[in-house]
């Protein structure tokens, strides 16, 4: 308004003009205020004798602006001011000020919400639920519901059967917006069983037909988190599902905007219930005139929803879609014919000719793409197809994405012994070898040692040539490994390689990019919200402790005896079974993060399969069996280890006989409670922080991190108010719940508090990677301190590779294997982090040298690079050697540093057949 | 909640900016700036996340309006707002342009104080708003202590959107069933998908506070209520053309301002309301069965070489013949290397349109039951493009004097118990607008 230019020497001028009958100046002179009053905090205080006359105004709408503006100026000598008017205004007889009353005790408790407590507005806020007039009561529902975020384990909004059925009837009467408060607000409550569930249902399915597409997603909100604790036998269950279907298919009749919005939660809403819109094909089919965002979004909708009834349609769709002009769109619709032909076989063989004519149209980015699926199908129809691969192979010379290439040379490499210039194909390949990207490099690999396998006696020098390619003039460690490994199994027992390179793959089946069935609960609790327009949880994108509270699907608990119970679990697939998922085309790095892009949940997360196929694509299609037993163990069921028993909480100073020591010290103390301790230091002095003084220490017990702190009044004046706050660190740690020191701390007191603590706060990368950044207030002011915590707290219970050994069990860390080379005791450890990053480490113990050496067995050493959230390059772990710490307290402090891996036993040897057989830790 | 609302002009400069919230800080406005407007992609979505920042953004001809916030906001809410924002402008002060936002922005942030708090939506009627927020000085000294009390209840009441005490001489209604009938049809004439997805709107013009009641041939009401009570029929001029062999439709799903009593639609499926004084749109709704498709396009495109097109459409209306289409416009879409085309139609008017690479084909009227044909030559420059021409499907415009879905008004009451005029007193017209929504043809 002003151009960009500061008036705030205005000030003064500005202020005296406030008191002017013109409501319109008026207007204009809050809004100056609003603007400038934090720039200059001591002239405002001017203002304040206006607003407080102004607030006792006969004119409501001038009383109610007061209120609104006092609000909205943000200094803190103001609020003291604003409570008295405030108050008042909050009985106001006139339902304008009530309801902007409201919404300023919201703005308070924003800016002081100590205040507000003290003042207990937040009371008189609770009484404006049962207003008589609806506007204030949406408003109040829509301050608490923002209040009651920022609180999550205060029960401010205090649902029971009685203040729902005030706001339902509130719902009725309401402007949209209110509506839409007061809908997001009954989302979040729980009812206490099936019945009081129909009946809410009842009450909120005539906000289906509200204009407002908000109104109508809030409602559906609601309906779809009741639904679940309905029986299904139930006949309103039946007719609840055929009340949703209409509404939703209306949305799409909205602003493309909306549109937007709301296919990105149909797209949810047919993960979970897909029965919902099972009919409605059609009105996904993509007109010409949508917006992109708009056709891709139908586009993922149409594939979720294809069957064996629709199938023949979609594909004429799709095909049609196949010759649009925007590339990205094109590409997905390629992609979704490939899709159609592994969700329905019957519809297959259609698809593959679709994908063979759209072949032919010779346009670059078409031909790839198809390739790409294609490839896929052959995974899913083995031994069906491949009379296709003719055509294929002749588009080899067209293909550019690394992507395309990858895919094509598998196939040639699958399907050696039925091409006949397959190693010309390949040799081809081979010449630019180090110019391809590390995907294409890898699928070459694995294919040339297929041809290896399959026709010994041609293609002996091919191998020859990759294989040293590979390990010798690679720099890319997983690119080496993979090569090391063939390399040894082809040397050593070439029957045996046989086996496990040509080894029967698993079929590959059913959906792909399925959300997380826990993740997709937890959206479904956030329809309409942003959260559901990312697909992510909020903490994803929230910052702060705002918002971060995990909701999740209520439990159906039938009052009425319900006879089916395997229902209750929430599976992802309505069809019962677990999804296979079809290993992601992306690159490596981006299959091996989908081993841990499920959302911070405690527990393994549900979806095993996608673990299990990241895992055996990380040593390439041709090592399933060879990994066949161990992925099942990875985040199985059967893997969760039992809660924390043996500890070994002091192993002490002798380490000097290594690991029998190290056992025979985790039995002996096998009963404590909880993981190592490291012992309380002072983080903050006295003198820093004008003499409160704050030491502590970080514990993990049974699953729950703490922070264990003390503090010290060191000062001569009483302290009150304590707060704690975290910066965003490298896991997320954030405080769970606020710091709770009840009793001022009066000189030369020391109080102990243990601060539970989550994961789930905002994540940045920190130097060092465990350093935290403390923000602590208190009634004087505010200090500042970092502090590194032990990584072990963040190990988290399901860490555990294999079943062998229960004894380092108790600090999380899992025993793989141990052996002895050379007089080395040799311990395999396995570990996983809260955000879910498994470490696997290789622990070298000489009896009689107080320091041992870590490192990561080269497998896992790229997976550890790219899986470690914030680092650019691969880190390692290089212990520092430190006598008498304990196995624990050494690990937990790594220095995190990049550092050469160790591959010199590999170097050292020479490049023929003849290499000693490494043996993979089992 | 939305934490701040910025207006844009299509060169990025902002011209209204409010925030509501803290945690937006100044360099949001400048975000959105260099990552939206001036991204040198075209947008791929509405919802654009830059440094945990969400920014919802509608464009208005060249005006971007943009909703930031750092929460976990209700989406569909902030839309909903956004679109409804402009509506209130629109009302204000017409057209969204530049110019008038220059000219308003006093009353712009007036408008945004009152009907945004803290980032909550507030009553955004146009009506209601119009009573305290006016564009000519405020009267706030000459407003008597009842006039003010009247503006707060009305602003936070029950009925939000009409105010007390409205007078007309003589009470009169409109009541328009606009309809956009939307086809997707293949090469073959088989329907892909078809859906008419139509309003009514309602101008009321009525005293006091009148309870209305409306019907139409809805076949759930219908059949509840048996054959012969139907005849309830109000005055109705001029009379509706209807295709006799219907007796009632079918509703997918319709959605209602938010006047009528939901919940009474739930349990009795009657619509009932207080309507807001003059135009607003009183239902929303969706058919997709038995429409009748007032054109049918057949398409014949023949390729003779490299470097030549035919092309023949014929359009065939399927309506009474005492009935006129108009404004009827048939859009042919031509490979992009068109060098020259020669047309011949037997009626209205054809031509080449090179800009928008299409024969754009124009009749003013034509009745029910008639069918007209358009020929075409088109000269193609040979090109080494491998890439195949993409064929857009062909796509109509016209407007019929019918409801394409059947729907008819049986009636619209009116009661207002307080006064003394019935509700054969009302005067009431209906009338009825098909229009052609994406009405396209493969070819």
């Amino acid at each position: 308004m002003t151009v960009g230019k500061d008036v705030s020497a205005l000030f003064p001028d500005v202020v005296n003009c406030m008191q002017t009958d013109n409501l319109e100046l008026k207007k204009l002179v809050y809004l100056y205020l609003m603007n400038y009053a934090k720039s200059q905090p001591d002239m405002a205080i001017m203002a304040v004798n206006t607003f407080v006359k102004d607030c006792e105004d006969p004119n409501p709408l001038i009383r109610a602006l007061a209120v609104r503006t006092m609000g909205c100026i943000r200094v803190d000598k103001i609020t003291e001011y604003l409570c008295e008017p405030l108050r008042k205004c909050l009985k106001d007889e006139d339902p304008y000020v009530r309801k902007t009353a409201a919404v300023c005790v919201a703005k308070l408790h924003d800016i002081n919400a100590q205040l507000v407590e003290d003042q207990g507005f937040l009371d008189t806020l609770k009484d404006l639920i049962s207003d008589s007039n609806p506007m204030v009561v949406a408003n109040a529902v829509a301050a608490l519901s923002e209040i009651a975020e920022s609180h999550p384990s205060s029960n401010l909004l205090d649902l029971n059967p009685q203040s729902i059925n005030k706001l339902l009837t509130a719902l009725n009467e309401c402007t949209e917006w209110g509506q839409i408060f007061i809908l997001d607000c009954l989302a979040n409550y729980t009812p206490k069983d099936d019945r009081e569930a129909q009946s809410i249902c009842e009450r909120v399915t005539p906000r289906l037909s509200h204009a407002n597409s908000a109104v109508v997603l809030s409602a559906v909100k609601v309906l779809m988190k009741f639904m679940e604790m309905l029986s299904k036998d139930l006949d309103y269950y039946g007719t609840l599902l055929k009340k949703l279907a209409p509404p939703l298919v209306t949305l799409l009749s909205a602003e493309p905007e909306l549109q937007y919005v709301a296919l990105r939660n149909i797209n949810l809403i047919v993960q979970k219930r897909p029965e919902i819109l099972k009919h409605e094909m059609k009105v996904f089919f993509v007109k010409y005139n949508d917006p992109i965002y708009v056709k891709l979004e139908k586009l993922d909708i149409m594939i979720r929803l294809a069957s064996q009834a629709n199938i023949a349609q979609v594909l004429a769709e799709l095909k049609e879609y196949a010759t649009e002009v925007d590339v990205d769109f094109v590409r997905k619709a390629v992609r979704a014919i490939g899709r159609c032909a592994i969700k329905v076989e019957q519809s297959a063989e259609r698809c593959v000719s679709t994908l063979l004519d759209l072949i032919q149209t010779k346009v670059n980015y078409v031909v790839q793409e198809a390739i790409v699926v294609i490839k896929d199908i052959f995974r899913k129809y083995p031994n069906k197809y491949e009379s296709v691969i003719a055509t294929l192979c002749e588009n080899l010379d067209s293909l550019d994405e690394p992507e395309a290439r990858a895919a094509m040379i598998w196939i040639v490499g699958e399907y050696a012994e039925r091409i006949d210039n397959a190693d010309e194909l390949l040799e081809s390949f081979l010449e630019g070898f180090h110019d391809e990207s590390t995907q294409v490099q890898l699928q070459l690999l694995t294919a040339i040692v297929k041809l290896f396998l399959k026709k010994p006696t041609e293609t002996q020098e091919l191998v020859q040539q990759v294989l040293s390619l590979a390990t010798q003039d690679s720099d890319n460690p997983d690119l080496r490994d993979r090569g090391y490994i063939y390399w040894r199994l082809l040397s050593t027992d070439p029957v045996a390689a046989k086996e496990v390179v040509l080894a029967e793959k698993p079929l590959i089946s059913e959906e792909t990019d399925l959300i997380e069935p826990t993740l997709l609960d937890e959206l479904i609790c956030y329809i309409g919200t942003l959260a559901s327009v990312y697909h992510k949880p909020p903490s994803a994108f929230v910052e702060g402790g705002r918002g971060v509270v995990h909701k999740s699907l209520p439990p159906r608990t039938a009052s009425s005896e319900s006879t089916e119970s395997p229902e209750t679990a929430p599976a992802g697939a309505p069809s019962g079974e677990q999804p296979d998922v079809i290993p992601t085309q992306g690159d490596l790095l981006g299959d091996l993060l989908n081993l841990d892009l499920g959302p911070p949940v405690s527990g393994p997360p549900l979806a095993t399969t996608s673990v299990q196929m990241g895992a055996v694509d990380l040593l390439g299609g041709g090592l399933d069996s060879l990994m066949g037993d161990e992925p099942e163990g990875i985040g199985g069921p059967n893997f969760v280890a039992p809660p924390a028993a043996a500890v070994p909480a002091n192993l002490g100073a002798s380490m000097g006989s290594g690991l029998s020591d190290l056992f025979d010290l985790t039995s002996g103390v096998g009963t404590l409670s909880g993981s190592y301790v490291v012992p309380k230091a002072v983080w903050l002095p006295a003198m820093k922080a004008k003499g409160l003084e704050i030491s502590g220490t970080f514990t993990r017990q049974v699953g729950s991190i703490s922070m264990d702190l003390q503090l010290t009044n060191k000062a001569l004046q009483v302290m009150t108010d304590f707060a704690i706050q975290f910066n965003r660190n490298s896991f997320g740690l954030a405080p769970a719940a606020p710091l709770q020191v009840h009793a001022p701390l009066s000189p030369n007191q020391t109080v102990e508090i243990s601060l539970p603590l989550n994961t789930v706060g905002s994540v940045m990368k920190m130097e060092p990677l465990n350093n935290l950044q403390v923000a602590v207030k208190n009634n004087i002011d505010v200090f500042y301190f970092s502090t590194l915590y032990p990584l072990h707290i963040l190990f988290v219970e399901d860490g555990k590779m294999e079943a062998v050994s229960s004894r380092l069990q108790g600090s999380n860390i899992f025993t793989v294997a141990k052996r002895n080379v050379e007089a080395q005791d040799m311990l395999y450890q396995s570990l996983k982090l809260t955000n879910g990053i498994w470490v696997l480490a290789e622990l070298r113990i000489q009896p009689g040298n107080p320091s041992f050496t870590v490192r990561l067995p080269a497998p896992a050493l790229p997976a550890l690079g790219c899986l470690l959230p914030c680092a650019g390059q691969p880190l390692l772990p290089s212990l520092l050697p430190r006598a008498g710490v304990s196995l624990m307290g050494a690990l937990a402090q790594l220095g995190w540093g990049p550092s050469e891996p160790d591959v010199n036993e590999h170097q050292n040897s020479e490049p023929s057949f003849q290499l000693s057989p490494i043996r993979l830790p089992r | 909640m939305i934490g701040g609302l910025f207006i844009y002009n299509h060169k990025g400069e902002v011209l209204i900016s409010r925030v509501y919230r803290d945690d937006i800080g100044r360099n949001a406005v400048d975000a959105f700036r260099v990552n939206v407007i001036h991204a040198r992609q075209q947008v791929r979505s509405p919802v654009t996340n830059i440094a945990r920042t969400s920014f919802f953004h509608v464009k208005r001809s060249n005006i971007w309006l943009a909703a930031v916030t750092k929460q976990n906001v209700n989406a569909a809410m902030v839309f909903e707002f956004l679109y409804k924002m402009c509506d209130v402008m629109a009302a204000y002060f017409g057209k969204i342009s530049e110019e008038n936002i220059k000219n308003n922005f006093v009353l712009i942030y007036e408008l945004l104080d009152e009907i945004l708090d803290f980032g909550y939506p507030q009553n955004s009627e146009t009506g209601a708003l119009k009573t305290f927020i006016t564009q000519q000085g405020i009267k706030s000294q000459h407003q008597t202590k009842e006039e003010q009390s009247q503006i707060t209840s009305q602003v936070t009441g029950q009925i939000g959107w009409r105010r007390e005490g409205i007078k007309y001489r003589r009470n009169e209604l409109f009541l328009d069933v606009l309809e956009s009938v939307n086809l997707l049809m293949s090469p073959q004439g088989q329907v892909l998908s078809a859906h008419v997805s139509g309003r009514v709107v309602m101008k009321s013009y009525l005293s006091g506070m009148p309870e209305c009641k409306f019907g139409m041939n809805d076949k759930i009401v219908i059949e509840k209520q048996g054959k012969g009570t139907a005849d309830e029929t109000s005055k109705r001029r001029p009379s509706a053309p209807a295709h006799s062999g219907k007796q009632s439709i079918a509703i997918d799903d319709c959605t209602f301002h938010q006047c009528v009593r939901l919940s009474k639609f739930d349990s009795e499926r009657s619509i009932s309301f207080i309507p807001p004084d003059g135009e607003f749109e009183l239902m929303r709704y969706r058919t997709t069965k038995d429409i009748i498709l007032p054109f049918r396009v057949i398409p014949l495109v023949r390729e003779v070489g490299r470097t030549k097109l035919e092309v023949k459409v014929v359009i065939k209306s399927n309506f009474k013949p005492s009935l006129l289409a108009q404004k009827i416009e048939v859009r042919i879409p031509t490979p992009l290397n068109t060098s020259g085309v020669q047309v011949i139609c037997m009626k209205g008017k054809a031509k080449y349109k090179a800009s928008e690479n299409a024969i754009v084909w124009k009749i003013k009227r034509m009745a029910g039951m008639k069918e007209s044909q358009i020929s075409a030559e088109i000269e193609l420059l040979p090109t080494n493009d491998k890439k195949k021409w993409a064929r857009p499907p062909i796509s109509m415009n016209f407007e019929v004097p019918f409801a394409p879905s059947g729907l008819k008004v049986r009636y619209l009451k009116v009661f207002e118990p307080k006064l003394n005029y019935s509700d054969h007193d009302v005067i009431k017209w209906v009338r009825y607008i098909g229009r052609s929504g994406i009405y396209e043809t493969r070819c």
